[in-house]
């Protein structure tokens, strides 16, 4: 009879209450430090925001009285994503589009999936590497060597595998039906693909492309030797053969640095960062979950 | 997909439409075979580079740890056992960690909407830069743990691994971040994996009374043990090849020490730091290094997707 009501004290029931809270821990210790993180961010970075921020060039290290601005490493950073946008998505898209159009599952699919896996696991580090060996040290593009063209190549290698991915499960998403319905009326695949599959499927490659840009926009260890650094204002075209200042790399030099001022501007620079990349991952989370919601089936 | 290309196999197409189909069906393959070029062009470049250094000191290099330009011996054993340390040690506290936040939220402990939010939190913390990561350990997280470092080396000093007296950057702070930043991908996957189990053998196992954590135990983790692992893998590759939290934090000396509590090096700290300014042989031993990590980070990652490949749930 009575062991139809729960008792606390049996050895099970205490050792569920037992794992529950040590579970319960592990969750909160998941989240701490996100939240320590980003307030400490917020708190530390938020102070040192000034419109000069963005208008100055950032003073060499030393004095310490007036570091200057990072107007010169928020273009760089612009310039170098965009760079790496214009190689990656192209690239990306169009073998997406050949994997999930084209092949047939093939051994050739099958090994440019696993590639793709095998590439998305390259440490960001060996990309730079790649991209010295190549083209820095070659001195191959025009004789510069340093450059914010070879720090966007080095990061559109990291880039390259998520837009692949993204688009070829994006499109795999698309209904066969609207295929059969236009090629049934005689379009040919490659109207097919851009005029049909593709636009149904923009939504979601959109998203994974743009997370996939804010990613590497946070990237640092492909460009620290390849884009170098720079103090100077970005002038013109020809500046993109010459060393290239970044937010990332401008946190990693100055948080190294010894002086208060550089620090403070190495906060700054992650204040704008991490509020960029953290604002496009929940618009985009909630741009995602608002598309299921209304899907037409 | 088969069915549709055999349909439209012997279409009759004229002129300039057809030439456009085929050419943009090449195209996307050309682009699509990149990803295999580029590949291949990274292994390739890295060894090539990496010869003359290869060839001079063979394996040796793996098992010594002289690194000095002037005098041009070059042995990364100090390099390659911090890369290894680091990256097991951060394994071995970020797996019961993540596993039981995972689940954590898959369980209803609390109501699907806290847990959702936790979910997106641990998630969002993945996309945090890991050189921002880092300025937060030089700033916060070294203060912060100062004084418990000092309590770990007077108390247990006698343990090689705590031998040293600390003194600022560490590798046992590289573990520690290295840790926040594998959070999310272990959590990540074993929370997917644990909601793919099907609701059937939990139900059964309740049916036959076993209680939440046996069922836990002995139904649910075993099913989904073949995802998990695969995710600790990845989490591993990534934290062999994670360069900038470490390279900020560790304390960069090419001293070989078995201490925790003292500077260390791993290869790609030891990239960052000296690829800009080599010259010489140097830069051919860097790119051995370099070579020697994307070898272990290959090695780690094909295992990982074979395992995904082979053991994939199978209910």
């Amino acid at each position: 009879m009575n062991s139809l009501y729960y008792q606390k004290r049996l050895s099970r029931n205490i050792g569920d209450k037992f794992f529950t809270s040590l579970s319960v821990i592990c969750a909160l210790i998941a989240i701490l430090p996100l939240i320590f993180l980003v307030t400490y961010i917020l708190y530390k970075g938020g102070s040192q925001i000034t419109p000069e921020l963005f208008t100055l060039e950032p003073n060499p290290p030393g004095d310490d009285l007036d570091a200057g601005g990072i107007n010169p490493a928020l273009i760089g950073t612009l310039i170098i994503t965009t760079i790496a946008s214009i190689i990656a998505i192209p690239v990306g898209v169009g073998g997406g589009i050949y994997l999930a159009e084209y092949s047939k599952g093939g051994a050739f699919s099958r090994f440019i999936r696993f590639g793709v896996n095998v590439l998305a696991g390259v440490p960001s580090i060996i990309a730079g590497v790649f991209i010295y060996a190549l083209i820095v040290s070659t001195k191959i593009l025009f004789g510069s060597m340093y450059s914010g063209l070879a720090g966007g190549m080095a990061l559109s290698i990291l880039m390259l595998p998520t837009v692949i991915k993204t688009t070829d499960e994006g499109l795999k998403l698309v209904p066969n039906e609207l295929r059969y319905a236009s090629l049934g009326v005689g379009a040919s695949m490659y109207t097919t693909i851009l005029k049909v599959t593709l636009p149904s499927a923009f939504r979601s490659i959109a998203t994974g492309v743009v997370l996939g840009i804010a990613r590497a926009a946070g990237e640092t260890a492909p460009l620290i030797f390849t884009a170098l650094f720079s103090y100077y204002y970005i002038t013109g075209f020809g500046d993109l053969f010459y060393e290239m200042g970044s937010l990332a790399v401008l946190i990693y030099n100055f948080a190294l640095e010894p002086y208060d001022a550089q620090n403070k501007l190495a906060w700054a620079a992650s204040f704008i960062l991490v509020l960029s990349i953290l604002s496009v991952n929940i618009f985009s989370r909630i741009l995602a979950a608002f598309n299921e919601k209304t899907k037409r089936v | 997909m088969e069915e549709k290309l055999t349909l439209f196999k012997n279409r009759k197409r004229f002129g300039i439409e057809k030439n456009i189909d085929i050419i943009f069906k090449n195209t996307a393959l050309v682009l699509s075979s990149l990803v295999a070029i580029i590949l291949l062009g990274i292994i390739l470049v890295v060894f090539f580079q990496s010869f003359e250094s290869f060839s001079r000191y063979g394996l040796k290099f793996l098992v010594t740890s002289d690194w000095n330009p002037v005098k041009d011996e070059y042995g990364a054993f100090t390099a390659i056992y911090g890369t290894l340390v680091t990256s097991f040690l951060s394994l071995l506290i970020t797996i019961p960690l993540g596993v039981g936040t995972a689940i954590f939220i898959t369980e209803d402990f609390v109501p699907k909407v806290f847990r959702e939010i936790i979910g997106s939190f641990v998630e969002l913390l993945a996309a945090i830069p890991s050189v921002v990561l880092g300025l937060w350990a030089i700033f916060v997280m070294e203060p912060f743990f100062r004084a418990f470092f000092v309590f770990l080396h007077n108390f247990f000093g006698w343990i090689p691994l705590f031998s040293t007296e600390p003194t600022g950057r560490n590798s046992l702070l590289a573990i520690l971040i290295l840790v926040v930043m594998l959070l999310p991908i272990v959590t990540s996957i074993a929370r997917d994996t644990l909601n793919q189990v099907p609701k059937k053998l939990r139900n059964a196992a309740y049916g036959i009374g076993a209680s939440r954590w046996k069922t836990i135990f002995s139904v649910i983790l075993p099913a989904a043990l073949s995802g998990i692992m695969a995710g600790v893998l990845l989490a591993l590759g990534r934290a062999m090849g994670e360069t900038m939290a470490v390279t900020m934090i560790i304390g960069n000396s090419n001293a070989f020490s078995w201490s925790l509590l003292s500077p260390g090096y791993t290869i790609s700290s030891m990239l960052a730091n000296q690829f800009g300014e080599a010259d010489g042989s140097q830069v051919s031993s860097l790119f051995y290094a370099a070579f020697v990590l994307m070898i272990l980070s290959l090695v780690v990652n094909i295992f990982a997707q074979w395992l995904v490949k082979k053991f994939s749930l199978k209910y």
